[in-house]
């Protein structure tokens, strides 16, 4: 791949900036990962519109409930793994429950913080979110949809979770054609064999592996689920229709979340022979990312893998 | 500005038949939270019918004040003075915690005219109402938001998160009021979690503080002008309260934290209270 790389953090920074001087009723909080999140270079800007609360992450999303009472479009900032964690009952009892328009930016998602290890890797986040009512839970996969999806975010109206990497990862999307619209998947490549069906940066992971199966005479659909609630139903329904199968990747546990979400989708709808490929509920551990994301199976060799393994069960 | 003897007069006849009303309706419907309740009365009467700037017929208004009831389960007794503040139907009270009301066992933004956030799960107020004074101050608005938070609840991290960043950001329209009755679900707060001197530790965490009875509706009123005063830092007024005051056998009693009321009770309690029933 000798696409460009960017830092999805350092795109949605800029954008969340760029957003701040188009709109003034945005504001930004963030609990003490301001220089890591990227939601610093907001603060800079407009301070008085930027609340760092310290190392309080429940108090960070409380107050962003509040600002969002009164008309503000509050962004709230800290690593996925917390944002879920420690800030779990803002979002439910406030957030979800009353429908207030707070956008939860869950950054360093998945194993992106991979040196820290598995205490600051995320890969429960989705599930949490997605089992609130009223939430929507947005998976960013390369560059230019981090720009797209947190500009969308920002103009839906309503809780929204943005699950976003710490990692530089390649430019996938063209600009210059890309649609992101909040609840759509995306076709991104067409076949007819089977469907992979990825979120995040596994959708990179995606493409790599329908050109690997290409090169084996399989040809592979792949669809881009950037919003895993509400899922897009029809086009899922439709892929399972087309192409009889379907392989799921994601950088999150295999339970709850991309993999879930399709599954249920599918079992009413057009049951079709699956397999999900995340983490395969195990804690991870410390270390190059890369070399993380090959050890814990969400690589592209491990989606061609499920791939072949779905073939075999499609009648 | 000191209430009138008529206001003080008026305020307090109140108080006394929203009391009686609160018993009568939780014996209605045998479910609700009685001690917590009856300790506010004082405090969430004489800012509804004294203090909030706040309109049932512009229940949204951008320019309202904010009433937060951080205590939850006090609910019945925010319920029935909204309704008689004119936000609600009083024949809606009766649905109380029963299904389709809009009257929620805790109270619901969504549902609820005149609720300003949902709470229930304790310690979660204070921050939101932090959140609602800084955006008064980014729309130079001059509305006040109020949290009243019951003692067992300073024992949630989250309420010492908030004190922190309410003193940093200098939220001097943001005022706390703490209903201290001195009891929560499962006993006394000096069994269960001893809170220690309540005024030193606000203090310590930058906040200014002032104590009062909190049964003493002057007492509320003064202090509540008092708070408007103090500028660069929030306030908090530590109110001595009795859980389940008005009714003797409720009065620092756990059990009626939340239980239901038995026949005898309810004539008992409504004869302590004034009425035969």
């Amino acid at each position: 791949m000798n696409a460009v790389k960017k830092a999805i953090r350092d795109v949605y920074g800029d954008t969340l900036a760029q957003l701040g001087r188009e709109n003034p009723d945005i504001v930004a909080l963030d609990a003490d990962v301001g220089s890591s999140s990227k939601s610093i270079v907001f603060g800079k800007e407009f301070p008085k519109r930027y609340f760092n609360v310290g190392v309080a992450e429940a108090n960070m999303v409380a107050m962003a409930a509040g600002l969002a009472t009164a008309g503000k479009i509050p962004f709230a900032n800290t690593f996925a793994a917390f944002m879920v964690l420690r800030a779990a009952d803002p979002v439910r009892s406030l957030i979800a429950y009353t429908g207030l328009n707070v956008k939860l930016a869950g950054t360093y998602a998945g194993l992106s913080d991979s040196y820290d290890g598995a205490s600051h890797h995320a890969i429960a986040d989705i599930a949490f979110m997605r089992a609130l009512p009223n939430m929507t839970v947005v998976s960013v996969s390369d560059p230019v949809e981090a720009e797209l999806a947190t500009r969308a975010v920002a103009e839906f109206k309503g809780p929204v979770y943005l699950r976003l990497s710490r990692a530089e990862v390649p430019v996938v999307l063209d600009k210059a054609t890309y649609k992101f619209e909040i609840g759509k998947g995306v076709t991104l490549r067409e076949g007819n064999d089977l469907t992979i069906v990825a979120t995040g940066y596994m959708l990179v992971k995606a493409l790599e592996a329908a050109e690997i199966l290409a090169d084996k005479g399989i040809r592979a659909r792949v669809v881009n689920i950037h919003t895993i609630k509400p899922i897009d139903r029809e086009l899922l329904i439709a892929s399972a229709r087309e192409t009889g199968a379907i392989v799921t990747a994601e950088e999150h546990n295999v339970y709850g979340g991309l993999g879930s979400a399709v599954a249920e989708v599918l079992s009413q709808g057009c049951p079709v022979p699956m397999e999900v490929v995340g983490v395969n509920d195990t804690f991870t551990e410390s270390g190059d990312y890369e070399k993380l994301l090959a050890k814990y199976g969400l690589s592209a060799a491990n989606i061609v893998a499920h791939a072949e393994k779905v073939l075999k069960r499609k009648d | 500005m000191s209430l009138s003897k008529a206001r003080k007069d008026y305020l307090e006849g109140l108080c006394q038949r929203l009391r009686q009303d609160l018993i009568k309706l939780l014996y209605s419907i045998q479910t609700g939270h009685p001690g917590g309740s009856l300790s506010s009365t004082e405090i969430m009467t004489t800012l509804y019918f004294e203090k909030l700037r706040v309109d049932p017929k512009n229940p949204k208004d951008p320019n309202r004040d904010r009433f937060i009831l951080g205590k939850g389960h006090a609910a019945p007794m925010l319920y029935q003075i909204l309704s008689e503040r004119g936000f609600f139907p009083q024949d809606d009270l009766a649905t109380l915690r029963q299904l389709d009301s809009h009257l929620q066992g805790h109270p619901c933004a969504k549902k609820t005219c005149g609720v300003e956030l949902s709470t229930g799960p304790l310690g979660l107020g204070l921050p939101a109402g932090l959140g609602m004074a800084m955006a008064a101050r980014l729309d130079n608005k001059d509305f006040r938001t109020y949290v009243l938070m019951g003692d067992g609840e300073l024992q949630e991290g989250i309420v010492w998160e908030a004190a922190m960043s309410a003193a940093k950001f200098g939220a001097d329209n943001l005022l706390v009021i703490v209903d201290n009755n001195g009891v929560q679900l499962d006993g006394t707060v000096a069994e269960i979690m001893p809170m220690g001197d309540i005024a030193a530790k606000w203090q310590a965490f930058g906040w200014n503080v002032i104590s009062i009875d909190g049964h003493c509706v002057e007492a509320v009123s003064d202090a509540i002008d008092l708070a408007a005063t103090v500028k660069g830092k929030p306030t908090v007024i530590v109110a001595k309260t009795v859980k389940g005051k008005g009714v003797s056998f409720m009065e620092g009693n756990s059990a009626w934290h939340g239980k239901p009321i038995s026949k005898d009770e309810y004539v008992n309690a409504m004869k302590e209270l004034g009425v035969n029933v």
